[in-house]
């Protein structure tokens, strides 16, 4: 199999390049990353990238490949055009080959209080919830932080700084979606804001890329129309 | 080298591994006020705690009459009597008020019609002490580690604790009186050595699955932790007890939740039989992991798997229907559809016998402190260094551990040890001197990989010990084929010094980690094949085909082993199992059947 992959060396003072790599590897049922794998074990001891799971559900190795921000590790190879261009996700800073710099999207993580606020007193037992109102959350609380809608996001590449991107904003909704969250006024006040939340043109890259077939897109409509209602 | 040269930055407490363990651990003491660094060879929400997918056990009540007393009963069954009982007795104790607090943190648990969490059946649960079924696995879908993991690194975010993520620790620090003062850790964006002082140390560094060939394990978990401590000179507990989890995805490893057969599906051979029947007549699919392991190995090799090569058979759950596949079990399909290629709504999913958790591990007690035989008897804490989780042995799990147990173990436990490095760090005011050898010694283990030209290959050796361990430690074990495996790993080990790295730089030098998690790994290996050579009985999930009976006369205790050096590198100790409880009578070892 053929691959170009982008690579960066910090310490060399080089720039960026595109290194072709002929594999010889059977790809019937494997991944992209048991690809990346069976090349740095065998072809070039230097390919660096990040893996942990391998199965699709902790989020370490989202990358771009041929065009498409995917997870390695649950990306068939089998019909693959080649050569199988994989590159580091777009935007973020490139720490080495296929490594990004993901400080700023933890950033706009930590920026939503991706945490439950109830300051009332602690129940002896479990707070209740119907099964309706927890349903509110599934499609928002399984997000794996892998930056693969992010990054995809023309908004995000315009206003990394600014814009919160999909990801974070799906946090943020899925808290003000929660029966349990007491914060809501205090979340919409943050959002309500010209860059933050109202850089979302409605793209939808995010949701085409998402590898869990998680939908930021309409989490972040409906955080708009709990704004326009609670101005009403 | 000159160890002034090494930053050093100070804390009261240091935990190393961002899993559920050390996430709780860090809460109780962030909470505190106290100064805590969390260090990571990961972003925490990467850790392996993630991958759990069925759920966490307490007696709740909520779908079947239940109390914690049944739950330490079933724990102290499914251990094969080999778990402490006062260690269990605490946790299942603790076990709902643990839940409900992971609730009121936010975790997403899916909910049942009156609006309770939801709780799903699992294997080797009963009511009444091993009558019907109990129903106290309590989940979030089938993605409950995901849902726990994120909950718990959410709270850690609004309690402000201190993350080193992608910190890659070497070493711990250990005085000549035996205090433990710290780690050396790699930063690995950079490269760069430096020393974490604290007067306590924490590991919640995971299990150690990637000795194995096929394993359900991420590619993480290269047991840290525990090569640390034998390097320190403390002990490993039980080492021979790894959990073959019976439903693995063929080659590819992943798990496939025992809450798919909690939700109600089957297994089937070749010929279409349920067979579980012919091997545990009452609790069915639903016995103990190591009694359904067992049972689809013998299946396999008596000609009735399924496939070309009949080396797996199939998990059934087309019955259950695509309403309740998808809402209960949806990331089940998910994973089954991307590495099987089967769609469980309609097909079967081929499941094989695969390693998963690690029973044994850095002996603790139940403040989670590591204790040793030094003087005066066999568990003496060692001072300033605790251990939690899959990397510790309380030992809860004993010799087979029970489905939705580990994650409770972590937040029980990590709760406990953090409570417990409170009271430490009140009584212990003040660091003491650091040993400077200590540091270098840390620092050689770094320096060796500059090596820069060698005949052996670190992802080559990986290989080769990662084959050892599969064909010689497998489900099934008997003296030849562990001795014969055992010389194998002799040879490999011998090789690991010629092993060189063709990569040399400093940034994000990932060659440079896997050779030093190779390191551990091997480590690992060797204590496990040494400790299952010596027990010549079977319990729990160590079976000898040549011993097949359990011996409670001569085993009815632990394994310590420590790593000496040059002809007396494998030592093996024994201390006894904890049958007290704290409050209640000791339930009495008796025959163990499903």
């Amino acid at each position: 199999m053929r691959f170009r992959i982008y690579r960066y060396d910090p310490e060399s003072g080089a720039a960026p390049r595109v290194q072709e790599y002929e594999l010889d590897f059977d790809a019937k049922g494997k991944k992209v990353l048991d690809a990346l794998i069976a090349i740095k074990d065998t072809l070039d001891e230097t390919l660096s990238f990040r893996r942990s799971c391998r199965e699709g559900v902790c989020g370490s190795d989202g990358v771009n490949v041929n065009g498409n921000n995917v997870l390695a590790c649950v990306t068939p190879l089998e019909g693959l055009k080649q050569p199988i261009e994989i590159r580091p996700l777009p935007r973020l800073g490139v720490i080495r080959d296929l490594i990004v710099d993901m400080a700023q999207f933890y950033q706009h993580y930590r920026a939503v209080k991706p945490y439950l606020i109830n300051l009332d007193p602690e129940p002896e037992n479990e707070r209740p919830q119907s099964p309706q109102q927890r349903a509110e959350l599934d499609g928002l609380w399984e997000c794996i932080l892998c930056g693969c809608c992010t990054t995809s996001c023309p908004s995000f590449w315009w206003n990394p700084d600014k814009f919160l991107g999909p990801a974070a904003l799906l946090q943020g909704y899925r808290f003000i979606a929660d029966t349990r969250d007491q914060a809501t006024d205090e979340r919409l006040d943050f959002l309500e804001d010209p860059y933050r939340l109202f850089r979302c043109h409605g793209i939808m890259n995010c949701v085409e890329v998402c590898p869990k077939g998680l939908n930021p897109t309409a989490a972040i409509g409906k955080i708009k129309s709990l704004l326009v209602k609670r101005a009403l | 080298m000159n160890s002034s040269q090494i930053p050093k930055r100070t804390f009261d407490a240091v935990i190393v591994g961002g899993g559920g363990a050390g996430l709780r651990a860090a809460l109780q003491l962030s909470q505190a006020n106290l100064k805590v660094a969390l260090i990571s060879k990961v972003f925490p929400t990467r850790s392996h705690t993630v991958s759990a997918q069925g759920g966490i056990t307490a007696a709740l009540a909520n779908v079947s009459d239940d109390n914690w007393h049944w739950h330490m009963y079933d724990t102290v069954k499914g251990s094969d009597y080999l778990g402490d009982q006062d260690a269990i007795e605490f946790m299942c104790r603790n076990a709902a008020s643990a839940v409900y607090e992971l609730e009121h943190m936010g975790l997403p648990f899916s909910r049942l019609e009156n609006g309770k969490i939801y709780q799903r059946p699992f294997g080797g649960q009963s009511q009444n002490y091993g009558g019907e079924q109990a129903i106290r696995t309590c989940a979030a879908a089938d993605r409950t580690g995901h849902a726990l993991l994120h909950t718990l690194y959410q709270r850690n975010i609004a309690a402000r604790t201190q993350f080193f993520d992608e910190f890659f620790a070497l070493d711990l620090i250990r005085d000549d009186e035996g205090t433990v003062l710290g780690v050396v850790a790699l930063e690995i964006e950079t490269g760069e050595a430096s020393l974490f002082e604290a007067r306590a140390t924490l590991l919640a560094t995971g299990g150690a699955c990637r000795i194995f060939r096929h394993s359900t394990n991420a590619h993480i978990n290269t047991g840290d932790g525990l090569g640390m401590v034998l390097r320190a000179g403390l002990p490993l507990e039980d080492m021979e007890f790894w959990q073959f989890h019976p439903t693995g995805i063929p080659d590819v490893g992943s798990l496939i939740s025992e809450g798919v057969r909690g939700e109600g599906g089957y297994l089937v051979n070749k010929d279409g039989e349920k067979f579980m029947q012919r091997y545990a007549p009452n609790a069915l699919d639903l016995a103990s992991r190591d009694v359904v392991a067992r049972a689809i190995a013998q299946e396999i090799r008596a000609g009735r798997g399924c496939g070309e090569q009949g080396d797996y058979v199939h998990l059934k759950i087309e019955h259950l229907g695509a309403d309740k596949i998808m809402a209960r079990l949806p990331g089940i399909r998910e994973l089954s559809m991307q590495f099987a290629g089967a769609d469980p709504i309609t097909d079967p999913i081929p499941v094989t016998p695969t390693a998963h958790y690690m029973m044994g591990g850095i002996p603790t007690n139940m403040h989670g402190q590591v204790v040793s035989p030094v003087r005066y008897g066999p568990e003496e804490p060692t001072p300033g260094l605790y251990a939690v989780g899959e990397c510790a042995c309380v030992s809860v799990h004993g010799a087979n551990r029970l489905g939705g147990n580990s994650l409770l173990d972590l937040v029980v436990f990590g709760r406990a040890a953090g409570q417990h490095v409170l009271e430490y760090l009140r009584d212990n005011p003040f660091p003491r001197p650091l040993p400077q050898d200590q540091v270098d010694k840390a620092r050689a283990r770094l320096a060796r990989w500059d090596k820069p030209k060698g005949t052996e290959t670190v992802a080559g050796l990986r290989d080769e010990m990662q084959r050892i361990m599969q064909d010689h430690c497998s489900v099934y074990r008997n003296e030849a084929l562990l001795k014969q495996g055992l010389a194998m790993l002799d040879k490999v080990q011998a090789r690991l010094p010629d092993a060189a790295l063709s990569d040399h730089s400093r940034m994000f030098n990932t060659a440079r980690l896997e050779a030093l998690e190779l390191d551990n790994l091997m480590a690992i290996s060797r204590a496990t094949l040494v400790s299952a050579l010596a027990r010549t009985e079977s319990r729990g999930a160590h079976t000898r085909e040549d011993f097949p009976l359990r011996d409670d006369d001569r085993w009815l205790r632990h394994t310590l082993y420590f790593q000496g050096a040059g002809e007396h590198l494998d030592q093996l100790d024994y201390k006894p199992v904890r049958l007290k409880p704290l409050t209640v009578e000791t339930f009495q070892p008796k025959e163990r059947t499903y």
